[in-house]
């Protein structure tokens, strides 16, 4: 275990290089966002029934916890990092040490949401403390509870999902076209642009049996208070089947990806 | 007599290295056409959902501001239809221009015996750019068909001068950050942080209030590049103020963006061997 301890550290200080550039990145996210939200006033200064159950609090409150997941679970380098590992042939060094290349990608991936995580804490903080009126507590414990853990499945499934497709390298020239196309769905049937439940309900329905929703927007509406009990648990475990079968899916992926692998350059 | 003569020759000198820039553009294109294709149905993809966004918007409230669902529409098409613009003749471009300071190759240019900032703004065409470009036009012809507005002869001639405006402000400003990098080394992280700035170029300008507006008009007119000539379209210019305003934003930004560029480039000290 303690290999992967030493990978973390290294992580951190492979991370902490760029630290102006994660800076810059979460900065120049807020800009959008706070677009998105002017946007959604203008549309509730013309009308008084509310969106979908949400009042323009509840929409602000939404954008925030978007916000905050996103920063703490995203996949932003790390799928660019696996392809290149496999283009350039790096990953030959890793069928020759101890060390399993998914649990060195996951030890990566953890430490660096964290710096991700601690470099944002100044833009994004001092954005929601300009929001503050907006931030909302969740209705109990027992919510809070359950939006952490289906936060830390996010990430998890989040990773999976990313290190499956970025193992297309060992077939693809270049994957980057296939991140960005399976990115678009994620963006828009995880939540980023709008909560999903202000879709008709059967869309809503249906697309709770895709994993995109689990990729962000299922831990906001835990903590918000809009699942609860059944569809929570419901909710939970559709969240940990898709991330087991994006767990399977990536080592089996791995298997007949290690048997083609030609390294290259290595 | 000569001078008039002197700058045609130099025209036609540039347009001949432009052809040549373009032909290298386009075999490298053909070169991965499984690619090309693919990045088409990348950009696609992303335009259809910003209309989905635009289309769920509209389930819930039947106005934005002043704006009705078919005139976002048309705004969105616009505004896709500049930025791909863009995207055609300079966004590689203004990307790669941290690499050649990085890595030293912009010495080759410097040495070449023509302007600096030609060649590095315009070394690569992106030929996606065009079909992309296309695919924002065709939406805006269904809104507008859907709004029942034919635009006559003059507003289309009007349009595109305007667009041609608007891909000016998103160059000469993605530019001017690129020339950070003179200063920075890494300046990859700003040029694509402003490239999220262009998703507020595609929203109705009568959203946005106070501070913000004021900033995104004046400091970085991104409320502007659209907005403007999807209101000539629509009919909805009152007086030539915004028209002026963003011809007179372009060259201002263009000429920040030069004054700068020449500052930075006397900064360049060789980076290879």
């Amino acid at each position: 275990m303690q290999k992967y301890w030493h990978v973390i550290k290294i992580g951190f200080a492979n991370t902490l290089v760029y630290r102006v550039n994660f800076f810059a990145r979460a900065a120049f996210s807020l800009i959008p966002l706070l677009a998105t939200i002017y946007l959604w006033r203008a549309v509730y200064r013309g009308q008084s029934a509310g969106v979908g159950g949400y009042s323009l609090a509840g929409m602000t409150s939404y954008y925030l916890l978007v916000t905050m997941v996103d920063t703490l679970t995203a996949v932003n380098e790390d799928d660019w990092q696996i392809a290149a590992d496999i283009k350039d042939g790096n990953i030959s060094q890793f069928l020759l040490k101890p060390i399993n290349y998914l649990g060195y990608r996951l030890c990566l991936f953890v430490s660096g949401r964290m710096i991700f995580t601690a470099v944002s804490l100044l833009p994004v903080g001092l954005f929601v403390f300009c929001m503050r009126r907006y931030v909302v507590a969740p209705p109990d414990g027992m919510a809070l509870g359950c939006a952490a853990l289906a936060t830390v499945l996010t990430g998890l499934l989040q990773f999976f999902m990313s290190y499956t497709m970025a193992l297309a390298a060992f077939w693809l020239l270049e994957v980057s076209t296939l991140i960005f196309i399976v990115f678009a769905f994620e963006y828009i049937a995880g939540g980023h642009l709008f909560p999903l439940n202000i879709l008709p309900p059967a869309v809503e329905a249906a697309l709770n049996f895709t994993p995109f929703p689990y990729l962000l927007y299922f831990p906001v509406s835990v903590y918000l208070g809009q699942v609860k009990g059944a569809a929570l648990w419901k909710g939970l475990g559709m969240e940990a089947g898709w991330t087991l079968v994006f767990y399977l899916l990536a080592l089996a992926v791995w298997e007949r990806g290690i048997r083609k692998y030609s390294a290259v350059g290595g | 007599m000569r001078a008039p003569f002197q700058q045609l020759t130099r025209l036609r000198r540039y347009a001949v290295i432009y052809e040549a820039l373009w032909r290298n553009s386009v075999v490298r294109e053909m070169s991965f056409k499984g690619n090309f294709l693919l990045w088409i149905v990348v950009e696609v993809l992303w335009f259809a959902l910003q209309l989905c966004f635009i289309g769920v918007i509209y389930l819930h409230t039947d106005h934005i501001a002043t704006w009705t669902k078919w005139e976002v529409v048309l705004l969105v098409g616009a505004s896709h239809f500049i930025q791909q613009i863009f995207q055609a003749f300079f966004l590689t471009n203004c990307t790669q221009l941290s690499e050649l300071i990085r890595t030293g190759r912009l010495d080759f240019m410097l040495l070449l015996p023509v302007n600096t900032r030609f060649l590095v703004s315009l070394r690569q065409v992106d030929l996606g750019g065009f079909v992309n470009a296309a695919t924002g036009l065709a939406v805006m012809g269904y809104a507008a068909r859907q709004l029942h507005a034919t635009p006559s002869a003059a507003q289309a001639v009007c349009f595109a001068l305007l667009c041609g405006a608007g891909v000016l402000i998103h160059y000469s400003l993605m530019f001017l950050l690129a020339s950070v990098a003179f200063w920075t080394v890494r300046a990859q992280g700003i040029v694509w942080g402003y490239y999220s700035l262009f998703n507020i170029a595609r929203l109705p300008d009568a959203a946005f209030q106070g501070f913000f507006r004021a900033f995104f008009t004046f400091a970085m007119p991104m409320l502007l590049v659209a907005n403007v000539p999807a209101k000539l379209l629509l009919n909805r210019l009152t007086s030539p103020g915004p028209v002026l305003l963003l011809f007179g934003m372009a060259g201002v930004c263009f000429f920040v963006s030069e004054v700068f560029w020449r500052r930075s480039i006397r900064r360049y000290t060789s980076a290879s061997a």
